[in-house]
């Protein structure tokens, strides 16, 4: 199949993209497509396939149908094109028994950035962390660590970033460096998927919202449009009746 | 994005052996407890015999290789659980180096953690057995990078796998011992003729075998390790 | 086959719409027959074949132990045939099936190992004889085969389990002539030449002959019975654990 190179300005798309562990549909018939400075919220309650969403486009995952690229790469046929893509997940991802400094550079060599030392001090200095950048990683908190998993994340300028849950143990000023650098790499044209249990924290930094249901896209709005406390209202309604028909699939009983 | 390379296979094996290594020596408990276990074990076997009715000299490749054997099982038992802890794995899946370069390096790396642990051992055993210094104890270190490979080859493979299992580090020793037969077989026939003072070329077909092994599961384990990664 | 969607949990009806839906009985008329045969050449081999003059009665311990080591290795290359199978094609029938015949082949590797020495020490005195190329074989075999059993026992994961035991096995089988080699160059004398397979005539009398072979046509289709019939248990086991819950088996 013909690479065909997509418009300049599309970084990720999903088409028909499914993806199957046994017999449970994690993840169903997702299309999805981003261009560059977006910013997708994507929410949902547990279960829904959005971990499995995210890991399917950093390369984690292959899926069982549908195909994946990544700024004009498909994923199956180009393992390079994961070089486009930074993940923070829910586990840290780093060796406690370096520090922070040694950890980001290291992922920058596996990236081939021509300066690893270089880039992990800026990345470092970015999540505001260059000073217990020598500490070995145990030694920091649950929070410090989180910048230094996101600074390892971006340490390659990676144009398209999928945060999961990112927020979680940060504090104040945690907080307020990612917020400052997801902006950052929204305008230098990265494009972001953030996953997200808060639907008004989310919806302050995102352009696009979309909700996950038992694997599907269930909604998909512009944040333009939207008015941020009604739409948090729609989309706990909306997760509720989801729930509701999942159980009633289950005991027999019709919606 | 900058103009940045992934960088070839070999060079990606070698920054996660280098990783590994470096963790290795930050942290130094795993490689003195195998050294200390290998050491202690050589000199436990001493007491087994009775060094009137069988000199020490000819029970000397026996105790080595067994020794050798389970040494590298401690040593290879770390191997993936660094990477299991935080998953420092999903790091290295993410990145654009080739999945066989994840296994190269973690097997260098295993390589030069055991090869250390047995500089040290060999000389032990030289030590406490009364052996003669000189050609053979060379060769015999010889035969020992030889099997070594063989040995991390399999065991690093297996690691990976134990890694995500229940009782992992009961399940290392019971997958690679049967794989690691021909290996011990091989090698200490081989040690005892060299031993011996027997002209290498009697230990030929022996160390047939074991270079013929270290290609083929070389190899194939390469070829097997993504088969390992849920992907 | 259609189900009412609203009665089924979602699990169980992809199961039942995958082609399992009718369970095969376990233990059916060709394993009553297997069965039947294995008794029947036991029968003749104690009662209705002349004994041995130079080994005496325990030479009829080699009607079993013999067959029994040919059905060891038809379960082994099953095994290691489906894993291959799996590995290229994805297919959970592979994998039931390599699972089956490894349990298949431990059972009838046992019995090789445990007439063997009862054997051994008839003739020659001792209870284990390491020259004996096929009994050492034949002990390293069931290492492996253990192994593999194991390692898919600590698995929860269907999916793990069918390629790392995919893997194993494949790795295995490639061990297996490194084995052949290493006891062959380390055993000073070879293990007795098998006396059948000679290539211009067979030196057994004719009914020593016929019961061997017979042996083995009735050990060989015990060790198909037996494949097919732990097939279908795991078939079944699966069946179970659909309907109970939404995990894979187990």
């Amino acid at each position: 199949m013909a690479d065909t190179p997509l418009p300049s300005s599309l970084t990720v798309e999903l088409s028909l993209v499914s993806r199957t562990f046994g017999r449970r549909r994690a993840v169903d018939d997702v299309d999805l497509s981003l261009h560059a400075g977006d910013c997708l919220a994507l929410f949902g309650p547990n279960g829904a396939g959005k971990t499995t969403l995210l890991r399917l486009i950093a390369g984690l995952l292959k899926p069982t149908s549908g195909s994946v690229r990544v700024c004009g790469h498909s994923l199956r046929d180009d393992a390079a094109a994961r070089a486009h893509v930074g993940l923070i997940s829910h586990q840290s991802m780093l060796y406690r028994a370096l520090s922070a400094r040694e950890n980001v550079e290291f992922a920058a060599s596996l990236y081939g950035v021509p300066d690893p030392r270089g880039a992990a001090v800026r990345a470092l200095e970015r999540m505001r962390i260059l000073d217990r950048a020598d500490a070995p990683v145990r030694a920091l908190s649950r929070g410090l660590q989180q910048r230094v998993s996101i600074a390892r994340a971006i340490v390659h300028e990676p144009s398209v970033v999928l945060l999961d849950e990112p927020y979680t143990g940060l504090d104040a000023a945690g907080g307020a460096a990612l917020t400052e650098m997801l902006r950052l790499l929204r305008s230098s044209g990265a494009s972001l998927i953030l996953v997200t249990h808060n639907v008004e924290e989310g919806l302050a930094v995102a352009s696009h919202a979309a909700v996950m249901l038992d694997g599907r896209i269930a909604r998909h709005d512009d944040c333009a449009t939207l008015d941020p406390p009604i739409y948090a209202g729609e989309y706990r309604e909306l997760v509720l009746r989801g729930i509701d028909q999942e159980m009633s699939l289950d005991i027999g009983v019709s919606a | 994005m900058s103009e940045a390379r992934a960088p070839s296979t070999v060079g990606a094996a070698w920054l996660v052996a280098r990783k590994d290594l470096a963790i290795e020596f930050r942290t130094r408990t795993a490689f003195f407890s195998a050294l200390v276990f290998a050491v202690l074990a050589l000199c436990i076997f001493y007491f087994a015999w009775d060094e009137s009715i069988i000199a020490p000299a000819q029970r000397a490749p026996g105790v080595l290789w067994v020794v050798l054997a389970f040494s590298a099982l401690l040593g290879l038992q770390r191997s993936f659980g660094i990477e299991e802890h935080d998953r420092g794995i999903d790091a290295l899946l993410v990145s654009p180096i080739s999945r066989e370069a994840i296994y190269l390096g973690k097997a260098i790396g295993n390589l030069l953690f055991l090869c250390a642990i047995q500089l040290i051992t060999i000389p032990a055993l030289a030590l406490f057995y009364n052996l003669p210094v000189g050609r053979p104890l060379l060769v015999v270190t010889g035969i020992v990078l030889l099997a070594m490979i063989g040995i991390v080859a399999i065991g690093t493979l297996f690691s990976a796998m134990a890694v995500n299992t229940r009782l992992a580090e009961l399940l290392l020793p019971m997958l690679s011992l049967p794989f690691f037969v021909p290996i011990l077989m091989n090698a200490a026939q081989a040690t005892t003729r060299v031993l011996a003072d027997r002209p290498l070329a009697e230990s030929w077909p022996w160390l047939k075998i074991l270079l013929a092994f270290d290609i083929v599961f070389v190899v194939a384990c390469t070829l097997a390790f993504p088969f390992t990664l849920e992907e | 086959m259609t189900f009412p969607s609203t009665s089924t949990p979602a699990s169980a009806r992809s199961v039942l719409s995958s082609g399992l839906a009718t369970p095969k009985p376990v233990f059916d008329w060709f394993f009553a027959f297997a069965a039947l045969s294995v008794l029947a050449v036991g029968v003749r081999a104690i009662y209705f074949t002349p004994v041995e003059a130079l080994q005496g009665a325990a030479q009829k311990i080699y009607y079993i132990h013999v067959p029994a080591a040919l059905g060891a290795y038809i379960g082994v290359s099953i095994t290691a045939v489906m894993s291959i199978v799996y590995l290229w094609l994805h297919d959970d029938r592979a994998d039931r099936a390599a699972e089956a015949s490894a349990e298949v082949a431990l059972l009838f590797l046992t019995v090789v190992l445990t007439t063997g020495p009862i054997w051994a020490h008839r003739i020659w005195g001792a209870w284990w004889v390491w020259w004996d190329m096929r009994l050492t074989f034949t002990l390293f075999l069931w290492f492996i085969v253990a192994a593999y059993l194991v390692l898919r026992d600590g698995i929860e994961d269907a999916a793990m389990r069918g390629r790392y035991g995919a893997v194993l096995a494949v790795l295995g089988a490639l061990l297996i002539p490194f084995i052949h080699l290493s006891v062959y160059l380390f055993s000073a004398r070879l293990h007795p030449m098998p006396v059948v397979l000679k290539p211009d005539k067979p030196s057994l009398p004719p009914e020593m002959l016929t019961t061997f072979l017979l042996s083995f046509v009735a050990f060989t289709l015990f060790c198909f019975a037996l494949i097919r019939a732990r097939y279908r248990i795991a078939v079944q086991r699966e069946l179970v654990a659909a309907f109970e819950g939404d995990g894979g088996p187990r």
